[in-house]
């Protein structure tokens, strides 16, 4: 029987497959790769594409990732996989987004913060929680 | 005292925002299962990124990325996870407290600070009281996705790579159990690794193509991936922090109904004896 190794596929939102390989073959960023028992340490980047998992026994099974990175330890192989698909550019108009939300919630104030009135209107806030909690247990008795 | 009439209808109130209370309560409820397990299945990936994260802090790699060395601290970034909605107790009153004690630190150094805020609750706050705010996001809703945040995460990871600020921040709240949600300030950058003595020998990873852009990469995605777990924990946190103050308004509408009926049936008492007494005292005028 071959040698396995442990694989993990995971992605930010959720666990895709974790088990013990044979072999893990997937597209990296200079082209197809075919990770073994032993391999030495490698980091690359994975292109959009399928992952294909040849499990213990010579069950083959497939999944398909949106990119992301491989990193192989000589005993482990972990694929985190990218959820959303990505582009720099795609990347680059979520930031602008962010930064446009930002301006247009502060048109009309300065940026330095009022610690002060930020820290009486907390302070009076929690004193309001507390006084409610307060009447209840007096209510309570 | 008030009419019994009046009494009735107060008492008819009560009892229709206690309805309402009490499905928020079993509506939250059930919303905190769901955003608890959307957390735990989000950790295996948190988990991994964070060892694969370790291995190279420990291995002696040829590149040193910028995210990882510490540098002179002018001005510091936070990323402020609150929630969308509010009727959840103290929750993000407790969380902004923690953010303004820990920025109040910095600005007394004369460290300026920028601030990437995510959820709606923290907008309205940090609109009423100033702060360089840099980037927004909100209605995130309640199945967070990755997607949404890497434009708010993007904002700050350039400006940390530009050198604007020189360290990044985390505040969120973290799910303790249903009853107890603390806010926490973490350090995301520079990266604080964990020492790891099993692979402190020497070793590098083979980098394809290169280590400089893998790096990058990599490091992008665990902080992404971080901010994510954050947005998560706290929806949770929000879930649980509405239902126990569900709860607790529905249990002061109980307290309040009972009061109210007491007074209701003081007043129809009282209002009987009266009606009895005058007849009493009309047929005693009369004989």
């Amino acid at each position: 029987m071959a040698m396995t190794v442990q694989c993990d596929i995971v992605s930010a939102e959720r666990e895709i497959f974790s088990g013990l390989v044979e072999m893990v073959i997937t597209t990296g960023s200079l082209g197809e790769v075919g990770i073994a028992y032993g391999h030495a340490p490698l980091l690359t980047g994975i292109k959009p594409g399928p992952v294909r998992l040849i499990k213990q026994g010579g069950a083959e099974e497939i999944f398909f990732v949106s990119g992301g990175y491989l990193e192989v330890q000589p005993y482990h192989v972990t694929v985190l996989a990218d959820t959303a698909l990505r582009a720099d550019d795609m990347d680059e108009a979520a930031a602008l987004e962010a930064q446009q939300l930002a301006q247009q919630q502060l048109a009309d104030q300065s940026s330095e913060i009022d610690f002060q009135r930020a820290a009486a209107q907390l302070a009076e806030a929690a004193a309001q929680l507390r006084t409610l909690q307060a009447i209840k247990r007096k209510a309570g008795k | 005292m008030a009419s019994t009439k009046e009494i009735r209808t107060q008492i008819a109130s009560v009892k229709s925002t206690q309805k309402i209370t009490s499905a928020m309560e079993m509506v939250a409820a059930s919303k905190m299962r769901r955003a608890q397990e959307r957390m735990q299945l989000g950790k295996p990936y948190a988990q991994r990124i964070r060892e694969v994260v370790g291995h190279l802090a420990n291995s002696s790699p040829e590149y040193k990325h910028r995210f990882m060395k510490e540098r002179d601290v002018k001005r510091v970034g936070y990323i402020i996870v609150s929630s969308d909605r509010g009727l959840c107790g103290g929750l993000n009153t407790n969380l902004f407290k923690a953010a303004i004690r820990d920025m109040k630190v910095w600005a007394d150094k004369g460290v300026a600070i920028d601030l990437g805020l995510i959820g709606a609750k923290a907008g309205q706050f940090f609109k009423s009281f100033g702060g360089n705010v840099v980037a927004s996001t909100r209605d995130i809703g309640e199945a967070p996705q990755v997607a949404d945040l890497i434009g708010s995460v993007k904002v700050m990871l350039d400006a940390f790579e530009a050198g604007t600020i020189d360290k990044l921040f985390l505040v969120s709240n973290d799910f303790v159990n249903t009853m107890t949600q603390t806010p926490k300030v973490r350090q995301l950058l520079p990266l604080v690794a964990e020492e790891n003595t099993k692979l402190k020998h020497h070793w590098d990873y083979i980098y394809e193509p290169d280590a400089e852009f893998l790096l990058k990469g990599l490091l992008t995605r665990f902080i992404e991936s971080q901010v994510y777990q954050a947005v998560v924990e706290n929806a949770a946190s929000e879930q649980a922090a509405r239902m126990i103050a569900m709860k607790s308004a529905t249990d002061n509408a109980g307290e309040l109904i009972d009061s109210l009926k007491l007074i209701y049936n003081k007043a129809r008492q009282a209002a009987i004896t009266q009606e009895l007494s005058e007849i009493v005292g009309g047929a005693a005028a009369i004989q």
